[in-house]
């Protein structure tokens, strides 16, 4: 088979896999060096953008397509009809090169499906990184996936030449992976993710000095994926399962991927595909639960544990305590001032920079590109009182845009 | 009026330099204009002495050097105006000018750098290069249009990621050339001088076209971060339009494909692990009765039985079964109360910070560690969530309880000649009742099957004391009962 066509087979594999990352890993380049190629430093870069909207930042296929697996929810499950291919290891290593020195990427996301056994398919991902690593140099970002439970060697090799490990937790939980995952074991997942924490950590450790540095382990961190409504799992249940791995693993980002239809499903799925909205108002909920201090009991209140749809997580808690605004720009605490719809982090920081200078008024406010119209209702300025609005029950109409039309069909 | 005349458009040292006379000398901004020579000389201006500072001189806080660095790159004749304007305002008394982010002078300078950092990084993304073989050597060409002047402080990031490549970027203002150990700039270019193709773009466009998932069309979202304006110096944009137009085809194609019978596999609900048993009440027969029909032979054996445990809810948001672990043999052994976030992680009993303090204090009370038998009366981790971390929670009685029977079923199969309770949950474990610490501790209690039991402190215990003194009191206390133990343990054997 051409080179060509198994690109097109094994990046065509390898896109519901919605991370792409490419920052916070430790920074390195290429100056000096008498060959090899490439430069981190921290912020990641999307070369692209496909019409689906997703940053292209680096090269994500699959080193083969071919699995034992029988997750339902996969287009490469044992049983799909889908075209197998297999990339060598050294014509991952040309497309990664080739790319990279055309400045198309910021480096490899390389997969695999299950073959012979879960460390003979760790071993041949490792062997990709390690050839780009030490026969030719390559300081680009690398992303390795993990397979769950490989021999904890291989795992302390990946995570030498990894910027990134990554294991998809892929379902809320456990009884939604035995039913559509019955080769993978949440335990197995999570003994994996537990042991990357500890490898991270102990890289992180700082040394007397005149002690041997600790080596080198995933400098990015890990991250997970969580495929929504493929099972009946509530919001509650997800952003819980989140929570919890964010807590016990210290994850740099749970992924969450609307269940998208694939050519050759399974029956055992759901016919439509999940609402693209449902997956953007868990990504929101995530933000809040980690930078905006809120809760998941808190953010999903809705008799079946689901966000609203309507209108985003932070509006919707607003509207349901309406007892806690107005809140007075020039003297909340930033926690509050953190919980006021149309107010981000960024917002937040720069407005407690100015009110060190003036009592700040809507146009202020304005100039810090906050939309006043958003924020009205529930913020006190020098110049402003809401009147009234906040008990009128026209306010959830009148602040809640309609959503936007995401979902295609 | 004073007219300043800079030699070219980010022509920084210059602008820094008069704007920092102009202020000293006192002249308000209204009576300068800034303009860029014609046609503008980059070799000009910018190596210009730094000046030594006179009497008035005034210092500009850091920031706004920064900001003023960024904003210069800006495609706007007024910067220059804006930015001695900020001077101005810094050298009168208005120090920390920068700071008061929306005034209306200060939000228009954030704003145009905040433009230029942006136009930085869609040329670090979208720059594409062409390899040309020349003389042996291949050198790699692009042509980009940026919409600010910041091709001279992009040279240092493409020259840190392409050191070992010999590479120019074109541009309608300004070109850059990197030889491999140097950068030159020159004029600007025109497209015709990079070469048409590069044998590498048609895989770059099928890896753009297959990693495109139809199903999840969402052209605005492209467009905002990837605009129009870009398209026709990317390779990848060129297969586009044809990708939009027929996602909508062939998302629908694969609904209405009906799935292939082969593929059902029906969920597997027989496998499913069992939910949450109810807790178990004390005097319930041995675990082995509950899992297996023959008691388990051995410690390992007993060990993967444990791993699926679901006695109690515990097991739910932990990690795994932190079950005991030693020679089975062993003539000592140690029950902590649960394992903690490190043990957790690791699957192992006593590998934290509190075991790490154990194993101090085993070794100065001359212990063996590895004869030891180490175990928890609780095999989860019981934590509540904060945020990143998680905080530990000592178990309730229902969760010793549920416990109970792994913890019986490792003394009837270690069958130990001393039994170390380390803390209260321990002893209660081990005693069944509440058992105060300060009176029983270091002195053997007779339990069943010819063990001793003794009582002494967790070792968590002594990590949470707040003053030295008291840590190191309780700590001696603590090697003094270890010592204790393995006396008693010897004329045991004895």
């Amino acid at each position: 088979m051409e080179l060509l066509q198994k690109l097109e087979i094994l990046a065509d594999a390898a896109k519901y896999d919605a991370s792409c990352a490419s920052s916070g890993t430790d920074k390195r380049d290429s100056r000096g060096a008498k060959d090899g190629v490439g430069s981190t430093e921290g912020m990641g870069i999307c070369h692209a953008y496909a019409p689906d909207g997703r940053c292209i930042s680096l090269l994500k296929i699959l080193l083969t397509n071919s699995c034992l697996f029988e997750c339902a929810y996969c287009i490469n499950r044992a049983s799909s009809n889908v075209r197998r291919a297999r990339f060598t290891v050294d014509e991952v290593v040309r497309l990664t090169l080739g790319f990279y020195r055309r400045n198309c990427i910021e480096g490899l996301f390389l997969s695999s499906g299950i073959i012979k056994s879960p460390d003979y398919t760790m071993e041949q991902v490792i062997g990709v990184a390690r050839t780009l690593r030490e026969t030719h140099g390559f300081r680009g970002y690398i992303h390795l996936k993990t397979i769950p439970d490989a021999d904890p060697l291989l795992l302390e090799e990946a995570g030498r030449w990894a910027d990134r490990l990554s294991i998809n937790v892929e379902l809320p939980t456990e009884a939604a992976l035995a039913d559509y995952a019955p080769e993978k074991d949440m335990g197995g997942i999570r003994r994996s993710m537990g042991r990357i924490r500890l490898g991270i950590d102990a890289a992180r450790e700082k040394t007397a000095p005149g002690r041997a540095k600790p080596r080198r382990f995933a400098p990015a961190g890990q991250s997970t994926q969580m495929i929504i409504g493929a099972d009946a799992s509530s919001d509650r249940t997800i952003l819980r399962t989140s929570t919890n791995l964010y807590g016990s693993y210290g994850l740099k980002r749970v992924y969450y991927s609307a269940f998208s239809p694939i050519p050759d499903a399974a029956v055992a799925l759901p016919l439509r595909p999940a609402p693209l909205l449902r997956e953007h108002r868990l990504y929101q909920a995530d933000w809040l639960l980690r930078f905006y201090g809120f809760g998941v009991e808190e953010l999903t209140t809705d008799s079946s544990g689901n966000l609203d749809l309507e209108r985003d997580p932070k509006l919707a808690w607003a509207l349901q305590h309406r007892e806690m605004f107005p809140v007075d720009v020039n003297r909340a605490d930033k926690e509050a001032l953190l919980r006021v719809p149309g107010f981000g982090v960024k917002s937040v920081g720069r407005i407690l920079t100015a009110r060190r200078h003036r009592s700040l008024r809507m146009d202020d406010l304005a100039r810090l590109r906050i939309s006043i119209a958003a924020i009205a209702p529930f913020v006190v300025a020098a110049d402003h009182t809401p009147r009234g609005e906040l008990d009128s029950v026209r306010l959830a109409a009148r602040v809640s845009r309609k959503p936007a039309q995401l979902s295609l069909l | 009026m004073r007219n300043v005349v800079l030699a070219h458009e980010v022509d920084f040292a210059a602008w820094r330099a008069a704007a920092r006379d102009l202020a000293i000398e006192g002249v308000p901004p209204e009576a300068v204009i800034w303009s860029v020579g014609a046609p503008d000389d980059l070799f000009a201006g910018t190596e210009q002495p730094p000046q030594p500072a006179a009497a008035a001189a005034f210092s500009v806080p850091r920031p706004l050097v920064e900001l003023a660095q960024t904003v210069i790159q800006a495609r706007e004749p007024e910067r220059f105006a804006l930015l001695y304007g900020l001077i101005w305002r810094t050298s009168r008394g208005e120090k920390r000018v920068i700071e008061d982010v929306t005034d209306p002078q200060v939000a228009r300078a954030i704003r145009l750098s905040q433009s230029v950092r942006r136009d930085t990084h869609k040329m670090r993304a979208f720059v594409r290069f062409r390899a040309v073989e020349e003389e042996g050597v291949t050198r790699y060409v692009s042509w980009f249009e940026p919409d600010h002047f910041i091709v001279e402080a992009n040279a240092d990031f493409f020259v840190r990621r392409f050191a070992t490549m010999v590479f120019s970027i074109l541009t309608p203002y300004r070109s850059l050339h990197w030889t491999g150990s140097q950068v030159d700039f020159s004029p600007g270019a025109d497209p015709s001088q990079v070469p048409d193709d590069d044998a590498l773009e048609r895989y770059w466009r099928a890896y753009f076209s297959s990693i495109f998932n139809p199903a999840r069309l969402k052209v605005s979202a492209m467009t905002s971060e990837m605009p129009r304006k870009y398209w026709r110096n990317l390779p990848e944009a060129a297969a586009i339009p044809e990708l939009v137009r027929a996602a909508q085809e062939r998302t629908r194609t694969m609904l209405e494909t009906a799935p292939m019978p082969k593929t059902a596999p029906t969920p597997k609900a027989a496998t499913r692990p069992k939910a949450a048993q109810s807790l178990v009440e004390p005097g319930e027969p041995a675990i082995g009765d509950l899992l297996a029909d023959t008691l388990p032979a051995s410690v390992a054996a007993l060990a993967r039985d444990a791993a699926g445990c679901r006695r109690c809810p515990l097991w739910q948001p932990a990690t795994q079964t932190v079950f005991g672990e030693g020679p089975q043999d062993a003539a000592m052994m140690m029950v902590g109360e649960q394992p903690g976030d490190q043990e957790d992680l690791a699957g192992r009993p006593f590998v934290g910070p509190a075991g790490q303090l154990l194993d101090r204090a085993i070794r100065e009370a001359g212990i063996d560690r590895q004869a030891v038998y180490v175990t928890n009366a609780v095999k989860h981790f019981k934590f509540e969530p904060r945020g990143k971390r998680r905080i530990h929670q000592k178990p309730d009685n229902s969760e010793i309880t549920a416990c109970a029977p792994w913890l019986a079923e490792e003394r009837r199969l270690v069958r130990p000649a001393l039994l170390l309770m380390l803390g209260a949950t321990a002893a209660r474990a081990v005693l069944g009742r509440t058992v105060t610490i300060s009176r029983e501790r270091g002195r053997p209690i007779p339990l069943e099957g010819n063990t001793q039991g003794f009582v002494t402190v967790h070792p968590s215990y002594l990590l949470r004391l707040p003053d030295e003194e008291a840590k190191r009191r309780e700590y001696a206390a603590f090697v003094a009962d270890l010592t204790h133990a393995r006396e008693l343990l010897a004329e045991l054997a004895a």
